[in-house]
This record gives structure tokens, sequence and C-alpha cells, in this order.
């Protein structure tokens, strides 16, 4: 029997449920927050709302507090699990619903390097926010980005690196780019413990993104000032 | 023929020096300093190691503290340390030299080697002798596995190997090290190294 103090989710409204989703995120409970995609599924939300609205809403507070130093790295790390398991449900009905795609980024963390707890918080909200994702892990070298450049057509590259002695290697993979005469075709993010905007911008960078939050809507907004661009050119 | 002059050792100044350090080298710098009454140690907390963007102000006031007690001569016993060059502005701002190197393993690890070694070597932890003894408070604690293990394979899934860098001989820093390879699920290695590049850093500024 459950006991008095229990809430049942499948008891609660829509709005009820979508705000102890939040809460569930911010705890870091992944069962509850499966138990509660399937109960809106249920309901017949769309897979998109259901994304944006108990998910990505409820990660939104999550990467403020961490940016905010309210929440740490661990606390971080368990809400991440628990929206990755929501996602897990909802990613193949995303596909066969036709949600709006907002573009693709090409992620990973560059050569000698093999941290991608950052890159893969990035990669995930990247994801929540619309964006396809081609997540091309750890310890990539020039030729890994330029293949999936060429495989994927991306509008973002994203690089990430947390060593100081693996960071410089950013500049290898723009400069190549530029060699190559596709780097104006790329909005190019970079992001990582160690860097800073003035390190994005003397690489030639197109921003650096400290967080996760602030990586979404620094490629929503690049993203909309190109198309804006193309469809005035 | 050699004069007197030639026999003599190289002087020795003894200009009063304070060594601003990492609190994970204050054993090391300590017994490297034993016999220099003139040099004397402040370390600040080792737990900055973990928020390495607090270490230039930490090491700037510190600096500043050392020149306001009437010690001009002053060295800064930490690598970068993930600060990004902010604390060799700090140290360019006050005319301080720091011991080079990224990393306190990479200077243990003598840093010429370390840039050298194979690129295996980028999926391994590294323990030193500190965090041998203080793998607990320092990252267990700290990054939660405490009380969540099951987040250990999102911070260490990607490494292959945990080596232990030697900085002084002692059965129980093996096991504690050996303890923490199996912890994390890594492949153990024990490499002696040594103090490295520290010792002759420190020695330098006798």
């Amino acid at each position: 029997m459950a006991d008095e103090e229990d809430i049942v989710l499948s008891e609660l409204s829509d709005d009820e449920l979508v705000l102890q989703m939040h809460d569930d995120l911010y705890d870091g409970l992944k069962e509850e927050i499966e138990e509660g995609t399937e109960i809106l599924l249920a309901r017949g939300w769309v897979p998109y709302k259901v994304l944006t609205e108990a998910l990505v809403e409820g990660m939104r507070v999550v990467g403020e507090d961490f940016r905010d130093g309210i929440l740490f790295v661990p606390e971080v790390l368990l809400s991440a699990n628990a929206m990755k398991a929501g996602m897990f449900i909802l990613r193949p009905l995303l596909a066969a619903t036709g949600a709006p795609k907002q573009g693709t980024m090409v992620i990973g963390t560059v050569k000698g390097d093999i941290h991608d707890i950052g890159k893969n918080l990035v990669g995930m909200m990247m994801e929540g926010a619309g964006f396809e994702v081609i997540d091309l892990g750890i310890n990539n070298p020039v030729e890994d980005y330029l293949a999936a450049i060429e495989e994927h057509k991306p509008e973002i590259l994203g690089m990430s690196a947390l060593l100081t002695t693996t960071m410089p290697y950013m500049k290898v993979v723009i400069d190549t780019l530029k060699e190559k005469g596709i780097r104006d075709d790329l909005i190019v993010l970079v992001g990582g413990a160690p860097l800073n905007e003035e390190f994005g911008s003397a690489i030639g960078a197109d921003a650096y993104c400290r967080d996760a939050a602030v990586a979404v809507e620094t490629a929503r907004e690049l993203v909309n000032r190109k198309h804006n661009q193309m469809a005035t050119a | 023929m050699t004069t007197n002059m030639e026999q003599r050792p190289p002087e020795q100044s003894t200009e009063k020096l304070r060594i601003i350090a990492c609190g994970a080298l204050a054993r090391e710098v300590l017994s490297l300093i034993e016999n220099l009454p003139h040099i004397e140690l402040t370390c600040l907390p080792a737990i900055l190691h973990n928020s390495p963007e607090k270490i230039p102000d930490a090491v700037d006031k510190a600096i500043i503290k050392a020149r306001h007690d009437g010690i001009e001569r002053v060295y800064v016993a930490y690598a970068d340390c993930g600060t990004s060059g902010t604390l060799d502005k700090v140290c360019e701002e006050h005319g301080v030299e720091r011991i080079a190197g990224p990393h306190c393993f990479s200077f243990y690890f003598g840093n010429d080697d370390f840039i050298a070694r194979d690129e295996d070597d980028i999926y391994t932890f590294f323990l030193t002798d500190f965090l041998a003894r203080q793998f607990r408070a320092f990252v267990i604690e700290p990054l939660g596995l405490d009380k969540h293990p099951e987040l250990r394979d999102m911070y260490f899934g990607s490494y292959k190997k945990l080596v232990y860098l030697v900085q002084n001989e002692d059965p129980a820093l093996d096991q504690m090290a050996e303890e923490a390879a199996r912890f994390l699920d890594l492949e153990y290695e024990r490499r002696v190294t040594g103090y490295g590049d520290l010792s002759s850093a420190i020695k330098g500024l006798a």
C-alpha cells in the first residue's frame, strides 16, 4: 500500500504532472520521468509537447541552478540521466510524428581529449531543442570532423575540450575548414571548462558557450540569423 | 691549476623566499626545503584543484600578502592546473615565476616526457601520492560517487587505466592506489617518478 505522502503520478492532472516531472528531473528520478512520459503520451500528448514542456523546461531550471552554483555536477548528471531515459522513449516517436527540426549539429571532443560530460550535456539539450545531433564521441582528429561534415551537411559544428593541452586543437580544425573553403558554411561553437570568450574569438569560432543552455540559445540565434541572411541575400 | 674561487660551491642566496604552493604539494615541497632555512612555504587549500577558476585569485592574494609581509622573492608551486593561462597572467603581473607544466602529474612525470608520452596515455587517469591518499575526499565525494556510484561510468567510462605516479615508496599508498583503480574499474599501473621536475625547480631556487 502506498504511503500517504507518496504522489501517484497517474492521478495528477496534466499541469500538475508536468510540474511534478520538473521536480523529478531536478531530483534526478529516472523511473519517475519514464513513468510521467508514458502517462502524458497515453493521455494523447504529442511527443514534441512532452519533450519541450515536461523535459526540456525541467532541464532548463537544472541548467540555471547549475550556472548559479545551486546545483553541482553530480546533481546535473543525475538530472541528465533522467532526461535521457525520457528521451529514449520519445526519440522514435518524435521522428515518426514529424517534430519540427531546427537543424543539424556535428559535435565531438577534440583529438587527445577523452572528456565528454559537457559535450554529452550539450548534445542532449540540443536534441531536446529540436536539433539532430551527430555525436562523434571523444578524441577526434580533424579528419573525423571533415568526414561528418561531408556526410551530414550540418549547420553547426561543436567542439569540446577539457584540457588546456588539447584546446588549441580546435584552431587546427577551424584552420582546416578555412583551407577547405567551408568555414563560412558552418556555425562553429566551442566549449569546455578551460575555455573562455577570448579564446573562442582568437581561434575563429563563432561563439564560446559556457554551458549547455547557452549552447542551445546561441545555436538557435545563429541559425535564425543565418536563415534570415540567406532569405535576404 | 684551479683557484680557490673555482673550488667553492656556487653561492646560495640567503634572501628570504616564500613558496606559494598547492596544498597537494605540501609534503613534497617541505621535504625539498628541509635544509634551506631562508625558504618558507605557504600552502593554499588543495581542494582548489577541483575548481581551478579560483586558483589565480587565491594565488594573487597570497602574493600580495607575501609582499605585505616584506617578502619580495616569491615562487609559485602550481602548474597551469586548468587555469588556461590566467595563473600565468597573475604571475607576470607580480613578476613571479611558477613551476612549468600543465598539471602536477606532468611535472612529476617530467614535463618533456609527459608531452612525448604514448597516445594511449590519453586514456589514463593519473594519481599522485596526494591523490592516492586523498582519493575519497578529492575524487569520490566531490563527484558524488559515494552517494551515486551509478555515475562512475559517466565520469570515467572513457578511461582505460589508472597510473599511480609514485613520489615516495609507501606500501600503504600502493594499496590505496590499487583500491582506487578497482573502484573506478580501471586497469592498474604503478610508475615510480620521484619528484620529477619539482625537485629541480625547488633546488634551483636555493
